[in-house]
């Protein structure tokens, strides 16, 4: 991760319980989740418990703290992830948190199969091997790791992370491995999905290519469900339009009020669609570049350019931030900054229109690939920019999200017009199947949502 | 020419091509679609076979015998299990000579029941809808009032519930056609006061397995109301599309069939292949969309990576490079597959063995 | 749809013929497969109508249920279809040949190769269309869990004998239809689909006629001439000229045709039961067996047109060579086969209603693998297909510009060698993408290290550091390593697929998927009676 996310929930914890009950206060609303999601994952009679953690809520943070706790409690604890890059993250976290904790890092027989950062750490053992690894306090893997794993005794304690992009084979395979578990995930981002047809199996309450969660609490209605109630990240001008729009009945707010994140800039706007989209972003925290209206291929050349034209500006243009994190005014540099694309061909065609405009080290990726990170500005082409037509990739809920919440101070988006003609003129035929919870938000009514909130932020403009 | 009921076929065609305006005009004018077809001489291909409308007739007899009890029971069970049983059923009369006589007797059917406080079943009771600014009339299965006060759309439909699963499409158009008489419920109920309360959840009564026996199953129509909800209020827009016509311009059968082929292709279609199995007019539509070289007769998706070319020429020249810029991406990918697929062709007729 | 596909789709507009999708067949076609044209009764769930089987194109085994809803006329009909389909798919289960297989040893839990049989060859069930394999399905969901007399004396009205087997074997032609790239049950129009596209849609490519139309159209005609001749014209009379492959039928043959004959068989018949003397009921017998062989003609006029349709397909599916990686495929098919035919010999009970949770993993697992398997092999197969891959960034092709040789670091320096590759595709590599190709059809592995502009010779230089299938020595074995000037394709995706994960067993089923399934073993109980099954 080259954006470390730096919570300051942990920080502010607050110390004893009179601090909590101020109601209007994020950072208490925050301590005082996460204290019961302790209390229940502790000294709960349930075997588990769920969290829903919103962007940047503080879910990393919380996972760490928990398994620490259940450390120092003396319940040997393994902790499942979904890929190698979450799991270096909770081992280089953990390290950190406690440098004497016994860390097992299991990981594939592949090359590269972790980071080799971890090395480094002296109370941090790698093996292929879960032998290797026994009677340490914490163990951490992939959950395609700890699917090949046996045991002869289980695990007294789990912690299921990003269970919300698990699938419910993928927990199938590795639940026999542990009496209890703390499962936490976003709902809000990309599901799991499956390259062959699952139908069959869907409304059985253990559809494999469902996510574990769903699967989890089907059977066990009664588990303990919490939310991180505070996004750390997302700025006062973000949380409500993602919350609304993508979290509708799980409401979060930002940790933030507006006017303590401010973002700036020394060389003013010369009057061109990228300076303006710039400055409406920096005051408002979004900013909607609206290109003619034209049906174009995915790698849309002048949506492309248009892009990579923002970026370049907000580097020119002496970009600098002030938060919550420092009194002093921290320049927006290029690795605070991620442009986020629905497809890799476009993400490539980004990468190469910065490379001409001599833009280096920023993020350029896709939402699947965005997942967890954090930036200062994001640059998002739209999914729907130009297209022809809306398939269900394009309106996943999750994509949108993602590509919506990664920032701290403002987000700017690039896109064609007429993506309310192209949703006006969506079929609306999609199948339903009995037995299956219908999934909230709509894809088509979010899209729809964010669309009218970033249209009172357009500028428009023919490059 | 009397108007035509918004019907379920024409939901359906509604909810596959929203974007249509030819429909939409035709649809909202309450035009006869099928007789309009037969005339421009491409006759639809619906029709029903009287072996399913038996067997669906001798279905929704079966579950609504006994005056209904049996349907009152399956409302109970599955969407409302903590209300007091239905003992005694009680069904309204909706006798009335026509529509607007139906619709009133429905309305104030409605009104008593929910203040009577009982389990009362309304059967095909008559709504009203308020569709491109006249009243479209809409017929559900059944109505049911619970002791609360809040209203259900009951759905029965003639294909199976095979083994707790059902075919999704028919599903999802059930639900979709449910979510209409949701919001015909909504401005029925939004006239009295207390407004009493729709249920967003509709009952969709299906044969069970191989049997003849009712499957229950509570289904959730948020989403397609919210979509239809939007949809319908496009409608209104069709003095727009209408503003935009040659003066003067009919659609009545009667007219030959070259003047009627000029006044229907007065109005925009948006023809995709999914509209042969919804609309009327597909086959007229599709011979002309073909004929004029249309890239989205062969199917929406066709169109996703070629940018601005529309026509099945303007697309080849551009692959063959007889027309188009090389920058533009989506020329330059043409190009690409085009080179791409006669090396392939090219290879496998020079040799048997593949690439490597 | 890939830009490669609706370029064919554009050309067979303006050809007015079909375009070849694939330069070999990617399904596997039988010497001796067995034909099933099935028709249903609209509105009624899993009553038959009719059917032509066999596996004799020249003499089909015409059945057909005069009364659809009567459930006697129904068994009937099933036992029927029992004495074409059973015996066809029996005459496979003798011919066997020693294989190996990996099984777990239930007493240690080790994996330990086994000794067991795998059958030569294995029974093809073609059906019209993708609606035709749902309709086997049902069928089979409909037969399984009958009881026999035997298996159930009290029963009031038992199925007839094999019945219920053949139930379980048309189930498993319909959950194995569903492992990408199996072809023991396949729907013709998907299969020809997959190798010519047409001018029109997907869509309307599922229907049989017009498909044909487009891939051989009659002498005179184009292909879209005679797509709309196939799904549109009519006889004087309102029938389809060309009727629908079925199950369903045409609205206007159920009304015009069916039901009137469907009545006079139902009079026919009331008046036999009616009939007071041997004399009278002789002349009504006549009459009841004239009514029926007017319904057996009908359900023959609807059918044969598609059985015809269904042999040309096959027999404009065999002009395609067979792809190298078919054989491997079907070599799968047996063993699901071999496997359903022991499942049946040891007495074990019909498939459930509803897969267990572990069952629906593994299936899912596993035809996440085929689909993967298909993918590779069907690339490796046939340019056309690498084509698509290339375009979309998944695999490469170029000429060797340069190799150098390298070594491994450690104690025993392995060879390593550079190879670099011109190529005018543009895969998506970052980072170190590992990439295959295939050598002696096994896939050797290198690592992209480096990969830059081509300069003015055009195209992406790619460097690429070979890895394995090298041999043992110090030098690497002969024809190993491609030498400057050859072609090369390498791919980002893998040629063989790994092992799924280890799934516990059924009864092992953790406390978050509902812990084991209840009374394992207790067989399903037979579908209800009710009085409408009965006239």
């Amino acid at each position: 991760m080259t954006a470390p996310v730096d919570d300051p929930a942990a920080a502010r914890l607050p110390s004893g319980p009179g601090a909590a009950r101020s109601g209007s206060d994020p950072a208490a609303a925050a301590a005082r989740a996460t204290e019961a999601i302790l209390a229940d994952t502790l000294h709960g009679p349930h075997r588990g418990v769920v969290v829903d953690s919103p962007p940047g809520a503080g879910k990393s943070t919380l996972v760490v703290r928990a398994a620490l706790e259940l450390a120092a409690a003396g319940r040997p604890l393994m902790v499942v992830a979904q890929t190698n890059a979450q799991v270096d993250d909770l081992v280089v976290r953990l390290a950190e948190q406690n440098p004497d904790l016994p860390v097992g890092r299991l990981h594939s027989s592949d090359t590269d199969a972790y980071d080799k950062a971890l090395d480094e750490l002296p109370n941090v053992r790698t093996s292929a091997r879960a032998a290797d690894l026994a009677g340490l306090d914490v163990v951490l893997s992939t959950a395609a790791k700890w699917a090949h794993v046996t045991v002869d005794e289980p695990w007294r304690h789990a912690i299921v992370d990003e269970a919300y992009q698990m699938r419910s084979d993928a927990l199938l395979a590795v639940a026999g491995l542990f009496e209890r578990a703390l499962f936490v995930g976003d709902p809000g981002q990309l599901d799991p999905f499956s390259v062959v047809g699952a139908e069959q199996w869907a409304g059985l309450s253990y559809d494999p290519s469902a996510s574990a969660v769903s699967t989890l609490l089907a059977h066990n209605p009664g588990l303990p469900q919490h939310r991180l109630p505070v996004s750390w990240r997302l700025p006062a001008s973000a949380a409500p339009l993602v919350s609304d729009a993508f979290y509708p009945y799980t409401p979060f707010r930002s940790g933030t009020g507006h006017g303590e994140r401010r973002l700036r800039f020394a060389v003013p706007s010369d009057g061109t669609g990228p300076d303006r989209v710039i400055d409406e972003a920096a005051q408002t925290g979004w900013g909607l570049l609206e290109l003619p209206a034209r049906h174009t291929p995915r790698t849309d050349p002048e949506a492309v350019r248009a892009v990579a034209a923002v970026v370049a500006r907000m580097l020119a243009r002496g970009g600098t931030t002030v938060s919550e994190r420092s009194e002093e005014p921290a320049p927006l540099t290029a690795d605070r900054i991620a442009v986020g694309t629905a497809h890799r061909d476009q993400a490539a065609a980004v990468k190469s229109a910065l490379a001409e405009l001599g833009v280096r080290d920023v993020t350029v990726d896709t939402a699947n690939r965005l997942q967890g990170r954090e930036f200062d500005v994001t640059v998002m082409l739209h999914p729907l920019s130009g297209r022809p037509d809306a398939t269900a990739f394009h309106l996943e809920t999750g994509r949108l999200c993602v590509l919506a919440s990664r920032h701290r101070h403002a987000c700017v988006v690039v896109c064609r017009a007429g993506v309310s003609e192209l949703l006006d003129e969506h079929p609306s035929t999609e199948p339903v199947q009995l037995g299956v919870t219908v999934k909230f938000p709509d894809g088509w009514e979010a899209m729809m949502s964010t669309w009218a909130q970033w249209s009172e932020h357009r500028v428009p403009w023919r490059p | 020419m009397p108007a035509r009921p918004l019907d379920a076929r024409a939901l359906a065609a509604l909810a596959a091509n929203p974007g249509c305006r030819r429909r939409a005009l035709l649809d909202g004018a309450g035009v006869d679609k099928a007789a309009l077809a037969d005339a421009l001489g491409a006759p639809a291909a619906f029709g029903q076979s009287q072996f399913a409308f038996a067997r669906g007739h001798a279905f929704e007899t079966r579950v609504k015998a006994d005056g209904g009890a049996e349907l009152l029971r399956l409302v109970h069970e599955r969407l409302d299990p903590t209300a007091e049983p239905p003992r005694q059923a009680e069904v309204a009369d909706l006798a009335a000579t026509n529509n607007e006589g139906r619709t009133a007797r429905t309305a104030l059917a409605l009104r008593e029941a929910t203040e009577a406080g009982g389990w009362t079943l309304l059967d095909h009771p008559m709504l009203a809808l308020q569709v491109a600014g006249s009243p479209a009339f809409l017929e559900p299965d059944a109505v049911v009032v619970h002791p609360d006060g809040t209203w259900t759309v009951v759905e029965i439909k003639s294909f199976p519930v095979l083994d707790g699963a059902a075919d999704p499409a028919k599903v999802g158009a059930a639900a979709r056609q449910a979510a209409v008489y949701v919001l015909a419920l909504e401005e029925v109920a939004a006239r009295l006061d207390p407004p009493p309360r729709v249920r967003d959840r509709v009952l969709l009564v299906c044969p069970k397995d191989f049997s003849n026996l009712p499957a229950a199953s509570a289904v959730d129509v948020r989403k397609q109301r919210a979509v239809t909800a939007r949809q319908l209020a496009r409608l209104t827009r069709l003095e727009e599309i209408a503003g935009a016509l040659p003066e003067g311009v009919c659609f009545s059968p009667e007219l030959p069939a070259e003047e009627l082929t000029a006044a229907v292709d007065a109005v925009p279609a948006t023809y995709a292949p999914e509209c042969l199995a919804t609309c009327e007019l597909a086959f007229h539509c599709r011979a002309r969309a073909l004929a004029a070289g249309e890239v989205t007769a062969l199917g929406r998706s066709v169109r996703a990576e070629l940018g601005g070319l529309r026509t099945v020429e303007e697309v080849l020249a551009a692959a063959h490079g007889e027309a188009g810029e090389e920058d533009d991406p989506a020329v330059a990918a043409l190009r690409r597959a085009a080179a791409l697929r006669a090396q392939a062709l090219a290879a496998a007729t020079a040799e048997e063995v593949p690439c490597p | 749809m890939s830009l490669i596909t609706t370029l064919a789709r554009l050309e067979a507009v303006r050809s007015g013929r079909a375009r070849p999708a694939a330069t070999v067949r990617h399904r596997h076609l039988s010497e001796r497969p067995l034909v099933f044209v099935p028709l249903t009764t609209a509105g009624e769930v899993g009553a038959p109508l009719g059917a032509l089987v066999g596996t004799d194109r020249h003499a089909p085994r015409l059945l057909a249920v005069p009364q659809p809803r009567d459930r006697d006329l129904r068994f009937a009909f099933l036992a029927e279809l029992a004495d074409v389909v059973l015996p066809y798919i029996e005459s496979f289960t003798a011919d066997v040949e020693p294989a190996e297989r990996t099984e777990t040893d239930p007493s240690t839990g080790k994996r330990v190769k086994a000794e067991v049989e795998l059958c030569t060859d294995a029974p093809q069930l073609i059906v019209p269309s993708r609606s035709g394999i749902d309709y086997v399905r049902l069928l089979g969901r409909s037969m399984r869990f009958r009881r026999t007399a035997e298996q159930d004396p009290d029963d009031p009205h038992p199925a007839p004998p094999r019945v219920p087997l053949l139930g379980r074997w048309l189930t498993h032609f319909a959950e194995r239809a569903r492992v990408p790239g199996s072809s023991m049950l396949l729907a013709l129009t998907e299969v020809l689909a997959r190798h010519w596209t047409t001018g029109q849609s997907a869509l309307e490519d599922q229907h049989l006629g017009a498909l044909l139309a487009w891939i051989s159209p009659p002498e005179g005609l184009s292909g879209a001439e005679a797509a709309l001749h196939a799904e549109r014209a009519r006889d004087a009379g309102g029938q389809l000229l060309c009727p629908p492959a079925g199950p369903a039928t045409d609205p206007a043959f159920d009304n015009k045709l069916l039901a009137p004959a469907v009545e006079r068989y139902d009079r026919a018949r009331g008046a036999l039961a009616a009939a007071e003397d041997g004399v009278q009921a002789d002349g009504r017998l006549g009459a009841l067996t004239a009514a029926e062989e007017e319904i057996r003609a009908l359900v023959e006029r609807c059918a044969r047109p598609t059985w015809d349709r269904v042999w040309d397909g096959l027999d404009l599916l065999r002009t395609l060579p067979e792809a190298a990686h078919v054989p491997d495929r079907w070599t799968r098919d047996r063993w699901s086969f071999t496997a359903h035919r022991d499942r049946v010999l040891a007495g074990e009970p019909p498939q459930p209603r509803h897969d267990d949770a572990v069952t629906a993993a593994a299936k899912l697992a596993a035809r996440e693998r085929e689909q993967a398997r298909l993918d590779a092999q069907e690339a490796l197969d046939d340019p056309l297909v690498m084509a698509g891959r290339q375009l979309a960034g998944e695999a490469f092709a170029g000429e060797v510009v340069d190799v150098a040789m390298a070594y491994s670091e450690g104690r025993r320096p392995s060879p390593r060698p550079l190879v670099t590759v011109r190529t005018g595709d543009r895969p998506h590599l970052t980072g170190q993408t590992r990439v295959y190709r295939s050598l002696d059809s096994r896939p050797q592995s290198a690592e992209c290290v480096a990969h830059e502009d081509g300069g003015e010779a055009g195209g992406t230089l790619i460097v690429l550091r070979l890895l394995d299938k090298m041999g043992r020595g110090k030098e690497p074995a002969p024809g190993s390593v491609p030498e400057k000037g050859d072609r090369v394709c390498f791919t980002l995706f893998e040629h063989e697929q790994r092992g799924g994960p280890k799934l516990p067993d059924p009864e092992d089923t953790p406390w978050t998927h509902g812990g084991p399934p209840g009374e394992a073993g207790a067989p399903e109980a037979p579908d209800p009676v009710t009085e409408e099954d009965l006239l």
